[in-house]
């Protein structure tokens, strides 16, 4: 295996030919802020997050292969600027009301807004009406909280070998899908242990009956800063489903 | 009593806006005649808040810490409402004891706090400098500067009861804690030495914050007839008829204190109470069923609970119980005022009763989750906030969303008091007399001794009749819109 180096902020950092500039610098110890990005899913480059500069171009760290020799920036004021208005704008999307989210303290949307230094929400909110859907015995879907990150969907279809979910329509009129017969998640095979019901990073997907048991000060978020939790996570490969 | 009829060119208009030193926001609007005579005198809230509507399609779990963002003073009192309902629906009827003790220290911490909080911050100014002294003055930071030591054992006993929220649930104002058939969290052993460590001085400034109240309320003899009013009294009690503020029955009484009913099962408070609603504001009227519309309405809070119970369970608060029946001849206490005086009764029975269940070695225990039976579509939880008795009913659909939800909080169950207060004092101390600002704060000395918490009164959403009129530029009425209370509307 060949070895090269790229730079991210004035910082040397290898990579393996075929790696994403997210792979490498995850590897590397290197935190590029990323929300729909889940190491072990095949990247989808949707939540613009971790976008990154290489000279004047802007790109999606989470899809652009590693290529020896570029110059990348990241960790700047302008970048982490643009960074927090995607914050914001996910939030006023959707409908987030943290105080009474069970996910509050777990989220990763939250979690985000805290370490861009987010302090509202800037941008007027869209009030959106999104349907919830509780059909299922043990898991609500909440749409209210998506930020179609797509995590779900790809967990679904390259893990738990199902797909159950997808992304329909365009733009703000984008939505979570279930695919099944009555599009409702009581008729999908979605069970309560599958990663899609276990990998959203806020509270657009939950177990029913079980919010709050975790005490404030011992929720992830409480603990750890995103960036520190962002390094540690991954999906072991031999965990995916043979079917994919 | 109300008159409705539309002001005369001769009347002028009054209002009050806003009412100051209280929780949330409210007017209140004096007509007088030419001669200054009071034609009307009501206390109206201004804010709208909707919580009973915006719940309704919400997963039922989520429901205490949606609704404890009622209020930002009491919010433990309605996650606690609430997950008492949301414990019944998950077919919980016996919590642990140790959860159902930390739930107890949990809410009598926030007794603690929002009493402190309003005598001191709130009150306090009124009866140190006088209702009609100069209102640069007349206020918490006039209270530090004049009286410090008074002021400041006001601070930190309300610190204290915040300290034991933040223990329970992770923060002083809208943490977690209770969860379907339970808590949480453990007190930890650290945390409850560190609430031991201070609890001596707590139960000293508790002692001396009665003592205070009781002095001005008696050495005043004018403040007896302040606001007074003749009223029945709801609230909950114990299973000996003893002061309970967690669970028990509901009794209500007459104001000579004769029984209209004892220990009924707050499951059954539609049976018992109705709700009116008026044009005017944005808070309902409840009444006992009992007693009709004109008769049934009732006070709610400390001095509803000291006048109706039997007796309180722990030693100096049982003994100002006593001298308090003793000043009306072992009759109720009827003095608005007294609320003040009856607060800090209770105060001082949370200051005991923390003490009691922080020397509970089961209070440190793990053991948190009741089992929990079969699920059911309906919860109703009832407790007695610092404001008084207060109702939160939820049913749910079989996917576990909130299909309605109703909420009596406490402040509503006084509202038809309040304006009764105002009126009296609009008629005794404003009528024929030029208005000045000392004058208009003598109304609003009567609105806060009930406490009234405006933000938690007006969660309701739908039910307000609401009139539109179209008038053109000569102010000729053109056309109007009418909606009523069942949200039909009238052309």
């Amino acid at each position: 295996m060949t070895h090269n180096t790229i730079t991210i902020d004035g910082q040397e950092v290898p990579f393996e030919v075929g790696q994403t500039i997210m792979d490498a610098a995850l590897a590397a110890k290197v935190y590029i802020p990323h929300l729909c990005h889940y190491p072990g899913l095949t990247p989808h480059g949707n939540c613009r997050l971790c976008s990154i500069e290489i000279g004047k171009k802007s790109v999606a760290a989470c899809t652009t292969p590693a290529v020896a020799g570029q110059q990348i920036s990241s960790n700047t004021p302008a970048i982490n600027a643009a960074r927090k208005s995607i914050t914001q704008m996910l939030f006023i999307e959707g409908n987030h009301i943290c105080p009474s989210c069970e996910k509050s303290g777990n989220c990763k949307l939250q979690a985000m807004g805290y370490f861009l230094g987010m302090l509202d929400e800037h941008f007027p909110q869209f009030y959106q009406r999104r349907k919830i859907d509780a059909s299922h015995a043990d898991i609500v879907l909440d749409r209210d909280r998506c930020i179609l990150c797509d995590l779900c969907v790809r967990a679904s279809r390259e893990v738990d070998g199902k797909n159950v979910f997808a992304i329909a329509g365009r733009g703000t009129e984008a939505h979570l899908i279930v695919n099944s017969s009555s599009g409702k998640l009581v008729d999908s095979n979605l069970e309560v242990d599958d990663l899609a019901a276990n990998i959203c990073p806020v509270g657009a997907i939950l177990k029913k009956s079980q919010g709050y048991d975790v005490p404030i000060g011992e929720r992830i978020y409480d603990q750890h800063t995103i960036s520190e939790i962002g390094l540690q996570e991954s999906i072991a490969k031999e965990s995916k489903s043979d079917d994919n | 009593m109300e008159k409705n009829q539309p002001p005369s060119p001769t009347t002028r208009r009054i209002a009050i806006d806003p009412v100051t030193r209280v929780e949330g926001h409210g007017k209140i609007t004096l007509l007088l005649d030419a001669d200054n005579h009071i034609q009307e005198a009501r206390f109206h809230i201004v804010e709208f808040r909707g919580f009973e509507k915006f719940i309704q399609g919400r997963p039922y779990w989520e429901v205490p810490f949606f609704v404890q963002r009622l209020c930002g003073i009491c919010p433990v009192s309605h996650q606690l409402a609430a997950a008492k309902a949301v414990d019944q629906i998950e077919g919980v009827s016996q919590l642990t004891p140790t959860a159902t003790k930390l739930r107890r220290l949990l809410h009598f911490g926030q007794i603690l706090q929002s009493h402190a909080l309003h005598f001191f911050h709130l009150s306090s100014p009124d009866f140190l400098f006088g209702f009609g002294s100069d209102p640069a003055q007349r206020n918490i930071v006039g209270v530090l500067g004049k009286y410090p030591e008074i002021a400041l054992k006001g601070v930190r006993l309300r610190k204290y009861g915040q300290q034991i929220i933040e223990a329970i649930t992770g923060k002083r104002v809208h943490g977690t804690g209770t969860v379907p058939g339970g808590m949480n969290k453990a007190l930890s052993i650290v945390a409850r030495d560190a609430l031991l460590n201070e609890i001596a001085d707590v139960l000293q400034w508790g002692q001396e914050a009665l003592a205070l109240n009781e002095q001005i309320h008696i050495a005043n003899p004018e403040h007896r007839d302040f606001a007074t009013l003749q009223t029945n009294f709801l609230s909950m009690v114990g299973e000996e008829g003893e002061l309970e503020f967690y669970h028990g029955g509901l009794r209500a009484c007459h104001a000579d204190g004769a029984s209209i009913f004892d220990q009924r099962d707050y499951c059954d408070y539609q049976q018992i109470l109705r709700e009116e609603v008026r044009s005017w504001s944005y808070m309902k009227f409840p009444y006992l069923c009992q007693l009709g519309k004109e008769q049934g309405w009732y006070r709610v809070g400390p001095l509803a609970r000291v006048n109706n119970s039997d007796r309180i369970s722990t030693p100096l608060a049982e003994a100002a119980r006593q001298h308090f029946r003793e000043f009306a001849q072992g009759e109720f206490v009827h003095d608005t005022l007294a609320y003040h005086w009856a607060r800090m009764i209770e105060a001082l029975h949370c200051a005991e009763s923390i003490h009691e269940l922080l020397l509970d070695p089961e209070i440190v225990s793990d053991d948190l989750i009741a089992e929990k039976g079969d699920k059911r579509q309906e919860g109703i939880g009832v407790i007695e906030a610092p404001r008084g008795t207060l109702f939160h009913h939820y049913q749910i659909n079989e996917e576990g969303l909130v299909t309605k939800a109703n909420l009596i909080v406490s402040t509503t169950s006084n509202n038809q008091a309040m304006n009764e207060s105002i009126r009296s004092v609009a008629n005794q101390y404003l009528d024929g007399h030029e208005i000045t600002e000392a004058l208009l704060n003598h109304l609003e000395v009567a609105v806060r001794a009930y406490d009234p918490c405006l933000s938690c009164a007006t969660h309701a959403l739908g039910k307000m009749p609401l009139k539109v009129e179209l008038r053109d530029v000569e102010g000729v009425l053109v056309n109007q819109l009418t909606k009523g209370t069942n949200g039909e509307i009238d052309h």
